[in-house]
């Protein structure tokens, strides 16, 4: 990648300051939230409005910080690819789990037992 | 090239200069940055881990040579065992071709100078060895006798060393994810001009599709050991039902690594075997880009079927059906490279050889290997199978007679280029033929015991399986013995064995194109890229007893 | 072939600097990659313990500090800020402004695990710890309940022995004991009776959700210390005047994996401790 919009010589892109700052004050902005919306229900969707707020703030520290919008795409490929694997995995293990785990742990989840007995 | 360190004395003098003899001293090796120097010290030290894994083994067969105790009792018949698993996986076949051969090979193949981060690859050796002393450590002062794959919850209760084994196999986990890590790297940035992916050997393709595996899930193996090492350190619980932990998970997690692992023990093995074969049958390898993609989409399936070790786990019926309809599917770009390699022997001039040798035993034991795989796949008969002898066959057919095939096919291949010597090409076939003979009569048997129902990591058996045990045990011998002829021959190759000339074999990948031993810088001037499997100008040079590119002006 | 020009830090093995400094950004994004997988393993046990077993997880989640966690989720956010400030003053070849940055990250890193210290020094204190040392006494919270999950089996011939006679090396969890006693049908039954009996309690093996924060902010807090060592070591060389706009790539590579550490943290935050 050509250095965008700096004097110097180096081989990559310089973020401009002005950008950092305005991302760090979304990502606080974003944090008061993520802690605000705990105080309502959404039942079934907290947690995914918690994931959503937390993804969105990832990608903001990805995109910005970690300066991957002026980088070779295959290096944002390498991230999509190893999050892939990692979804991958906890979908299919989660859902393993969840039709044989209450046979090895005592304890109780009620939904299960009651589908099961 | 010649500095005041690259002047010799003595008898190396007549080798010129070249990489073994740029620098002296213990530093010299011990610190180098040298892709090649350090290739070798892998080579040495994963042959080493070989003898270790392999006494472990014939030790095994010798205790199962009759039932009840023969040589040892059922504590150290569990860690004779494990020390043969641990030991052949996690220090000789992981590392394996990759760093033995790889290490050597993919520069000088690039037309490269290094890869492309050297001071890692040293770090990558020195994690081996670090992670080998904690492994050996572990079994010199008490063993570990859980196997290799340490399942709990039995590695989480017993008594032996697992906190020590399975630091050092997280340690190589390490070495193994640099290794790939500069492999990907290198094979992004350091190809020469001309060369683009598709004009790559077909050896670098496997080595990055297995640097994807290595880099994406061996840091999957870390964790599960970081959480088996914490379950028995602190009594974290995650794996025990007393304590609400799930022990079965333990077994999502550790074979969700270690099922791509052994495509990190196969698929460099089949990019060696797309090198041999094509070279020694001078002729053009068939289908190039359904080898090449294939290796990809290896490595992509191999992340897609670990629930095939856990059948009889417990997992649910589900996850049985998808598991074991995906693994059909892995089957099948393996076998597109068996069709291609079959297709580049047909009407070649071939060349029986030792490395062809080699070559043409990887192709019927993996094909029995990978077939047997399709068995175990198949639900209705894993259940019977499963934890048997079949399973043992089955992977000895692909790890042995796919990976260790495969390795000295790639040994005897390269041996000219690394040493600079000829090894004794009578005792090479004798040493082939051992090992074939001794393999197949140790390994098929225990096809038959499996799947008439003798059990796996037993110390004891029913009298109806003795004459089984008897033959796998002797031809075990026979096999050892094709193995120890091997290492005479290559060792006294490196005394008396004749000048090996630039080319050999005439193959015209670029490491064909640098003297044998390379200099220190691989090549005089950066080779331009062609076709690595046109041999039409490529022509037996008698005078130096190899072959000559008439396409190079001026080339020895 | 090669730069006649040639820049000092280039490697004689790359033709250009471009070509090197782009060799090594790819390198960096794959390690990153392996951490995080590393870290999806834990992802994934929590997940699955989550998914099973809610219960456990709303009541544990109540004896986190929500505001300690907030409080350093917004250091580890302004430390990314300097981190990535200071890979901009590398690159321009603003010595000073580098070293101060690269201090006030180091400083927030500092603070970051300062609080998780008072964390968890407040756990311990109160037992709320992992696994088998899961012994809560944390007042209004039932301390003077009879203990939740079952006691220990008994010792000594649950061990198996050892070979040779000697003990190699003892694990910390226990073997289960032989019997009903090791069985899921003895605890069912157990909880039905309390059950049946009105006693009403908190909910069985929480002890899951206290291992499972352990692991997960453990690992965490391990690589913010390395990340510390990493600063610490390109704050050296910075003040030696190591960096410029020709070589700044150590800084630019220790910044991304700076925030990594972060960027696990964004998500560790919300899933610890704002269940609701």
């Amino acid at each position: 990648m050509d250095a965008h919009g700096s004097s110097h010589e180096g081989v990559g892109h310089v973020m401009r300051r002005r950008v950092l700052f305005r991302v760090l004050a979304a990502l606080l902005v974003l944090t008061y939230i993520t802690v605000a919306v705990t105080s309502f229900d959404f039942g079934r969707w907290n947690l995914v409005v918690a994931m959503a707020i937390a993804v969105v703030k990832a990608s903001l520290v990805v995109m910005f910080f970690m300066h991957l919008k002026y980088d070779k795409p295959f290096n944002g490929m390498i991230l999509i690819v190893s999050l892939a694997l990692v979804a991958l995995f906890i979908v299919i293990a989660l859902d393993d789990t969840r039709h044989y785990q209450h046979n090895v742990i005592p304890g109780y989840a009620p939904e299960i037992k009651a589908n099961t007995q | 090239m010649a500095t005041a360190e690259g002047i010799v004395a003595g008898r190396k003098a007549t080798l010129g200069d070249n990489y073994l003899t740029h620098t002296r001293g213990f530093l010299s090796w011990a610190l180098t940055l040298d892709h090649k120097r350090i290739g070798i010290m892998y080579l040495v030290s994963i042959l080493f881990a070989f003898l270790l894994g392999g006494l472990a083994a014939l030790a095994v067969r010798t205790e199962l040579i009759a039932p009840g105790p023969t040589i040892m009792g059922p504590d150290a018949y569990n860690k004779m065992f494990t020390l043969h698993g641990a030991a052949m996986v996690f220090l000789f076949i992981i590392p394996g071709i990759p760093a033995a051969i790889g290490n050597f090979v993919l520069p000088l193949m690039l037309g490269a100078k290094d890869v492309a981060f050297p001071r890692l690859n040293l770090t990558s050796y020195w994690l081996w060895v670090i992670g080998a002393l904690c492994a050996i450590g572990a079994v010199v002062f008490g063993g570990v006798d859980t196997g290799w794959t340490f399942y709990t919850p039995y590695s989480t209760t017993t008594n032996t060393n697992v906190i020590a084994t399975t630091m050092g196999a997280f340690i190589l986990g390490f070495s193994s994810i640099f290794t790939g890590l500069n492999f990907i790297v290198t094979i992004h940035k350091l190809r020469p001009t001309g060369m683009t992916w598709f004009k790559m050997p077909l050896f670098l393709w496997s080595l990055y599709g297995t640097a994807l595996i290595q880099v994406l899930a061996t840091p999957v193996l870390g964790i599960t050991l970081l959480l088996l090492i914490a379950e028995r350190a602190l009594g974290v619980g995650i794996f025990d039902p007393a304590l609400g932990g799930d022990p079965v998970l333990y077994q999502h997690f550790f074979w969700f690594y270690s099922h791509p692992a052994v495509y990190i023990m196969i698929l460099p093995a089949m990019g060696v075997i797309s090198e041999v074969i094509s070279v020694h049958s001078r002729k053009h390898i068939f289908g190039y880009k359904f080898v090449a993609l294939s290796s990809i989409a290896i490595a992509a399936f191999g992340f897609l079927v670990w629930g095939h070790h856990m059948f009889t786990s417990g997992q649910s019926g589900m996850a049985n059906a998808i598991f074991s309809a995906l693994t059909f599917s892995v089957a099948i770009p393996s076998a597109i490279k068996v069709w291609n390699w079959l297709a580049t022997l047909y009407k070649g001039n071939i060349q029986l050889n030792t490395p062809m040798l080699y070559g043409l035993m990887f192709l019927i034991t993996f094909t029995i290997g990978g077939l047997t795989g399709l068995h175990l796949g198949a639900l209705a008969i894993d259940v019977h199978v499963h934890d048997t002898y079949f399973v043992v066959a089955h992977f000895h057919y692909v790890m042995f007679g796919g990976a260790v095939v495969a390795f000295l096919a790639a040994l005897h291949h390269w041996w000219p280029k690394m040493t600079g010597r000829m090894y004794d090409e009578r005792l090479g076939r004798i040493g082939a033929a051992l090992v074939f003979i001794g393999f197949n009569g140790t390994f098929f048997t225990q096809f038959v015991m499996g799947s008439h129902g003798m059990p796996r990591r037993y110390f004891d058996y029913t009298p109806q399986f003795t004459i089984y045990h008897q033959i796998s045990t002797i031809m075990s011998y026979v096999m050892a013995a094709g193995f120890f002829l091997t290492a005479y021959y290559l060792i006294h190759s490196l005394f008396r064995g004749k000048r090996a000339p630039m080319n050999p074999w005439g193959g015209n990948s670029l490491e064909w194109h640098t003297p044998s031993p390379p200099p220190h810088d691989n090549f005089a001037e950066t080779p331009s890229a062609e076709d690595p499997y046109d041999y039409s100008r490529i022509r037996r040079d008698p005078a130096t007893g190899g072959y000559v590119s008439t396409s190079y002006e001026g080339a020895r | 072939m090669s730069d006649p020009a040639h820049a000092p830090h280039l490697q004689h093995h790359f033709e250009t600097p471009q070509q090197q400094f782009d060799a090594g950004k790819l390198g960096i994004w794959l390690f990153l990659a392996t951490e995080i997988l590393l870290f999806g393993g834990l992802f994934c046990a929590y997940a699955i313990y989550r998914a099973n077993h809610p219960e456990i997880f709303v009541y544990a989640h109540q004896f986190l500090n929500k505001y300690w966690g907030g409080t350093n989720t917004v250091i580890l956010l302004c430390s990314s800020l300097t981190m990535a400030w200071a890979v901009r003053a590398a690159q321009l070849g603003e010595r000073r402004l580098l070293i101060v940055l690269l201090s006030l990250t180091l400083l927030g890193a500092m603070g970051f695990l300062g609080i998780k210290y008072v964390e968890y020094k407040e756990k311990w204190e109160h037992g709320l710890l992992w696994g088998a040392r899961y012994a809560p006494h944390v007042e209004g919270h039932g301390a003077e309940e009879p203990p939740l999950t079952k006691a220990p089996p008994p010792p000594a011939p649950a061990a198996a022995a050892p070979p040779g006679g000697f003990v190699v090396e003892r694990s910390a969890i226990r073997p289960a004991a032989p019997g009903p006693e090791g069985t899921v049908i003895a605890a069912e039954e157990q909880e039905e009776h309390l059950e049946a009996a009105g006693i009403h309690r908190r909910p069985a093996n929480v002890q899951i959700f206290f291992s499972i924060y352990f692991l997960m902010t453990g690992l965490h807090g391990i690589h913010v210390l390395i990340g510390m060592g990493a600063i610490v070591w390109i704050l050296v060389r910075s003040i030696r005047g190591d960096f410029g706009p020709q070589y700044f790539t150590p800084v630019d590579f220790v910044g991304l994996y700076w925030h990594l550490v972060d960027l696990i943290w964004i998500f560790l935050f919300p899933l610890l401790y704002l269940i609701h």
